[in-house]
């Protein structure tokens, strides 16, 4: 295999390290399996942190596993501004480490939720998703059980103001309203950038969205902007 | 004469062993037994662990076949899938720890039942749930059934194990005894099963996972074979805690150790804890074994011997390790921030020999904890009034509800209505292979670098076996065999779990011999040999048993995962109602819902037609003839119609089948039948197909529209039915967008 190497970092407890690796491969990436105490990215191109129940979600979702020895590796990266994937539990480490405003807290209704949902993407100005348009509708599952999006509202005007909001929930025609977000998430936010638009954390589960067989295929979009973007020295 | 505890009764009765049980043990040891080898005894010879009361009549069930990799005995059963794979799966019931602390006993049986499919070799790759409930207007039925749902997500989310199928039923006899029943599935090369009998002279020991504590002591003798008390609270130190994330590095490390050929055994430590895993490993190999306590790792001090050697503590593996592979093994595990240490030896004296500080403070023969244990042939009485149930049956009962009414009112069933709100809560997708999730007929995942895939599912239909407990055993696989069927899967191998009240009542005996000969029958007939499975007795409190609930887990085998069939109803399709239907509505939904009767026979089976009906539609399958199909079970052919409807947002246009009054022919609960579209231009194909399997087909109409209609008998709007069968269960739960009662997970 010759495509951009990505790598998933295994923590333990992490569940969806091989889905994200297969994945990868399917979308012509080179997989890079990394281990939580490795203190290199093993050259990658781009990195992915999976979803999961890092160290068994003690303490906090993502709490612990910000302090894993590749986390510095991982901040490195994303500083030389080179992209960095958070999916679920993934989105709660990049949360919990600094490297994404806000975080994520229990769903409304309290309890843990697998749907299939659609997520409405709001802007091309990430390296996630420089090949979807503005107000595509993009059908992808969740699963998880604190994926409520909040920030005080200073950061949210900023996240909303810079145009950092990545996807929100929405109806499958791409309509906003409450009974289209899983978990009550703040203005539907379901995924996030930084200012840079090189980090991106989502709850939904793109890793799961790349297979016809296996489910919806909202997920392609974001592996290609990937795989397009890195050979071209993001 | 035997110990006395404080109270004055003798210890060995407080530990579940009747004054006959303990004559043996004297016997079988020649002298009095100490207090850790009692413990020891009355752990292995429970109901639980030694089936003393089952096992003369398990023998009856077809346990052999082509396939059959491992059969019964081991902790999960193994069928070759070919291709150099193979599948360990297994059911076990959880009902007792459930019914005192719901969370935490539903929890543990899905780390319990993970474990029996690991100590295999195999990577867990599925889950299932088979559940029955009391009426949810009960609050405390709803506080268990949140509780075991939330429970069975919280650990199963946390190990990433999709939980893709199960079923719930509510009865009002499992209010004060709900089933909580488990089955996993794991996938091994087929040329790497980890066997018990492994282990030989100098092989040491080696526990893995969490610290050894006083939990769940006494969990297999006191509270899964006894009548539960009043509540149970006493009983709650009996219930393990659970913790998902040990079982997670758990199965991670051992399935290392095990691909690094690192094992030469591994056990799952569950009911009777250590000495249950030291027995078999050394009884399995022929040999003794030595135990150190003092180097089992331990959650608390001044832990008892006979604690340590029954304590029922999750996530724990004993390995079976060569002396040369030690540092290797305990290196993986420290890798994966688990806890290993060499709790002892094999050796070749066959005692099992337990020493705590130098001193010797337990000896028995390994084989005596095993193969000494008692076994019963229980009395057995058909139970009174059980002929007059029969005699009333309520298939000529005249109709009060109009049947577009009774339709709408059996999809709102608790029975029939979605379980979205339970499923929703399981995680069903992780691992990335789940093809088909839960909601249809059964679940299909694909096996990875392969077309190849499995189809799985469980069931179990309480009302028939009340009513007729050897076509309750019966229908359970026929129903299942029709669900994997129905996916286009060929059925391969059963697991079951057979869960009844008191063994020590003669009418509950019968009823387990009858279910056993009705399972044996059909999974004969239908060629589908029974690998392993569980019995849970003693399914009794407050007076009330449950009725005999044999469930059943079926693994089916898809060649081209491509052709598998959905229940989604499509537009533009020819739909054809395959089998034959017969004024058949004892025991029905149709009959208890509406009519207010669980009463009459279940449905005849005549096992050759069921075996017809599963070959056609599978043969069609591969032929890639059908665009669906849909078993036709509780509700009958009016239910099965529109749930297919409901999940493809499609109508349908279908005349009654036969001369049968119009309800009868809507609701009745025939078996061996199924409904299944496809595109006409298929249709002398599958007619063709049919008439030389010698399966009745019927054109009865066709796909398309809004509305269901069944002929001059019920025209309603697809829209209307999903709304009543999706609102039944939030409804019952008094929310909508769900609120559970989650508890701590510990």
């Amino acid at each position: 295999m010759s495509g951009p190497r990505v790598a998933v970092i295994t923590f333990p407890g992490s569940l969806d390290d091989r889905d994200a690796l297969r994945a990868v491969r399917l979308m012509g990436g080179t997989p890079v399996l990394v281990w939580h105490r490795d203190r290199d990215l093993g050259g990658a191109d781009a990195v992915i942190l999976p979803g999961g129940f890092s160290y068994g979600d003690h303490l906090r979702a993502g709490a612990i596993a910000r302090f894993a020895p590749v986390m510095a590796a991982v901040a490195e990266h994303a500083e030389r501004g080179g992209p960095v994937l958070g999916i679920c539990n993934g989105f709660q480490i990049l949360c919990e480490a600094g490297l994404l405003p806000g975080a994520l807290t229990r769903n409304v209704g309290l309890a843990f939720v697998c749907r299939r949902i659609h997520v409405r993407c709001e802007t091309s100005a990430t390296v996630f998703t420089s090949t979807i348009a503005a107000g595509e509708v993009l059908p992808v599952p969740v699963k998880h059980g604190e994926g409520r999006f909040v920030a005080d509202p200073e950061t949210l005007a900023r996240i909303e103001g810079e145009g950092r909001v990545v996807f929100r929930y929405c109806s499958p025609a791409g309509h906003l309203g409450g009974e289209w977000n899983p978990n009550g998430s703040t203005n539907h936010i379901a995924g996030i950038a930084n200012d840079r638009g090189n980090v991106v954390g989502m709850m939904p589960h793109p890793e799961h969205a790349v297979d016809p067989d296996v489910g919806p295929t909202g997920g392609q979009p974001m592996f290609e902007s990937l795989l397009q973007a890195v050979p071209a020295g993001v | 004469m035997a110990e006395a505890a404080a109270g004055g009764e003798p210890i060995h009765r407080e530990l579940g062993l009747t004054d006959e049980e303990h004559d043996r043990i004297v016997a079988a040891l020649g002298r009095e037994p100490n207090r850790a080898e009692l413990a020891m005894y009355a752990a292995m010879w429970s109901e639980h662990c030694s089936y003393k009361s089952s096992r003369v009549h398990l023998r009856e069930l077809p346990t052999e076949g082509p396939h059959v990799l491992v059969g019964p005995g081991e902790d999960s059963g193994v069928v070759d899938l070919g291709e150099g794979l193979a599948c360990a799966f297994k059911m076990e019931s959880h009902s007792h720890p459930s019914a005192i602390e719901p969370y935490q006993g539903a929890a543990t049986g899905v780390g319990g039942i993970v474990r029996d499919v690991l100590s295999m070799g195999a990577r867990p790759v599925a889950l299932l749930d088979p559940l029955r409930f009391g009426p949810l207007e009960d609050p405390r039925n709803r506080w268990l059934f949140e509780g075991v749902v939330a429970g069975i997500g919280g650990y199963g989310n946390c190990i990433g194990v999709p939980t893709v199928a199960g079923e719930v039923r509510f009865d009002p006899a499992h209010g004060p005894n709900p089933t909580v029943n488990a089955m996993c599935i794991g996938l091994l090369p087929a040329d790497r099963v980890l066997r018990s009998g492994g282990g030989r002279l100098g092989d040491l020991l080696v526990l893995i996972g969490a610290r050894t504590g006083r939990d769940g002591i006494g969990g297999v003798s006191v509270l899964a074979s006894r009548t539960l008390g009043r509540a149970g609270r006493d009983d709650r130190p009996s219930v393990q805690i659970a913790d998902p994330f040990a079982e997670k590095l758990l199965i991670e490390a051992c399935l290392e150790l095990a691909d690094r050929g690192l094992l030469a055994g591994l056990q799952d430590l569950g009911g009777a804890g250590l000495t249950c895993a030291v027995s078999e490993t050394a009884a399995a190999a022929g040999a003794g074994a030595e135990l150190d306590l003092e180097a089992v790792p331990l959650r608390e001090d001044g832990m008892e011997p006979f604690e340590i050697l029954t304590s029922e503590s999750q996530e724990r593996m004993l390995a079976v390790v060569r002396p040369e592979d030690l540092a290797a093994t305990r290196e993986v595990c420290e890798r994966w921030g688990l806890i290993s240490a060499v709790v002892g030896r094999l050796t070749d004296d066959g005692a099992l020999r337990a020493r705590d500080a130098g001193r010797v403070v337990a000896e028995v023969a390994a084989r005596s904890l095993t193969d000494d244990a008692p076994l019963y042939r229980r009395a057995m009485a058909v139970p009174a009034g059980l002929v007059e149930v029969q005699a009333d049956d309520p298939t000529f009962l005249s109709p009060t509800v109009a049947p577009g009414d009774a339709l709408l009112r059996l999809l709102a069933a608790p029975n029939v209505a979605s379980k979205r709100w339970v499923w929703e809560r399981y995680d069903s997708i992780v691992q990335g292979n789940t093809a088909a999730g839960p909601g249809g007929d059964a679940a299909v995942i694909r096996l990875e670098g392969s077309l190849r895939a499995i189809a799985l599912t469980t069931d179990g239909n309480g009302r028939y076996g009340r009513l007729d407990p050897y076509l309750g055993g019966a229908h359970s696989v026929a129903e299942a065999a029709r669900n994997v069927a129905c996916v286009g899967a060929r059925p391969l191998a059963v697991t079951n779990c057979l869960n009844f009240g008191s063994p020590e009542r003669p009418e509950v005996m019968w009823a387990f011999r009858e279910t056993i000969r009705g399972m044996g029958d059909a999974c004969r007939a239908l060629g589908t040999p029974v690998t392993g499975g569980n019995v849970s007795f003693y399914n009794e409190a407050e007076g009330s048993s449950i009725p005999p609930t044999p469930i059943v887990g079926m693994l089916g085998l898809l060649v081209d995962h491509r052709l598998r069939l959905g229940s989604a109803l499509r537009p533009g399709m020819a739909v054809y109602l395959l089998g034959e239907t017969f004024a058949e509505l004892g025991g029905s939904e149709y009959a208890e819902t509406i009519l207010g009767a669980v009463s009459g026979r279940p449905p005849g089976l005549d096992l050759e037609r069921e075996a017809g009906l599963v070959a056609l539609v599978v043969e069609a399958a591969d032929r890639d003839l059908l665009a669906g199909a849909h078993d036709c079970s509780d509700g009958g052919l009016a239910v099965a119609l529109a749930e297919a409807a409901i999940a493809g947002d499609c109508g349908f246009a279908v005349s009654l089948p036969g001369d049968l009054p119009s309800h009868v022919a809507l609701f009745s609960e025939s078996a061996s039948r199924a409904v299944v579209w496809l595109d006409p231009s298929a249709v002398p194909a599958l007619e063709d197909l049919a008439r030389r399997q010698g399966v009745p087909i019927e054109r009865i109409g066709e796909s398309g529209g809004p509305r269901m209609v069944f002929g001059e008998e019920i025209d309603a709007a697809v829209v209307e039915a999903a709304a009543v069968y999706e609102d039944a269960i939030p409804g019952l739960l008094g929310r909508s967008a769900g609120e559970p009662m989650v508890r701590s997970t510990g």
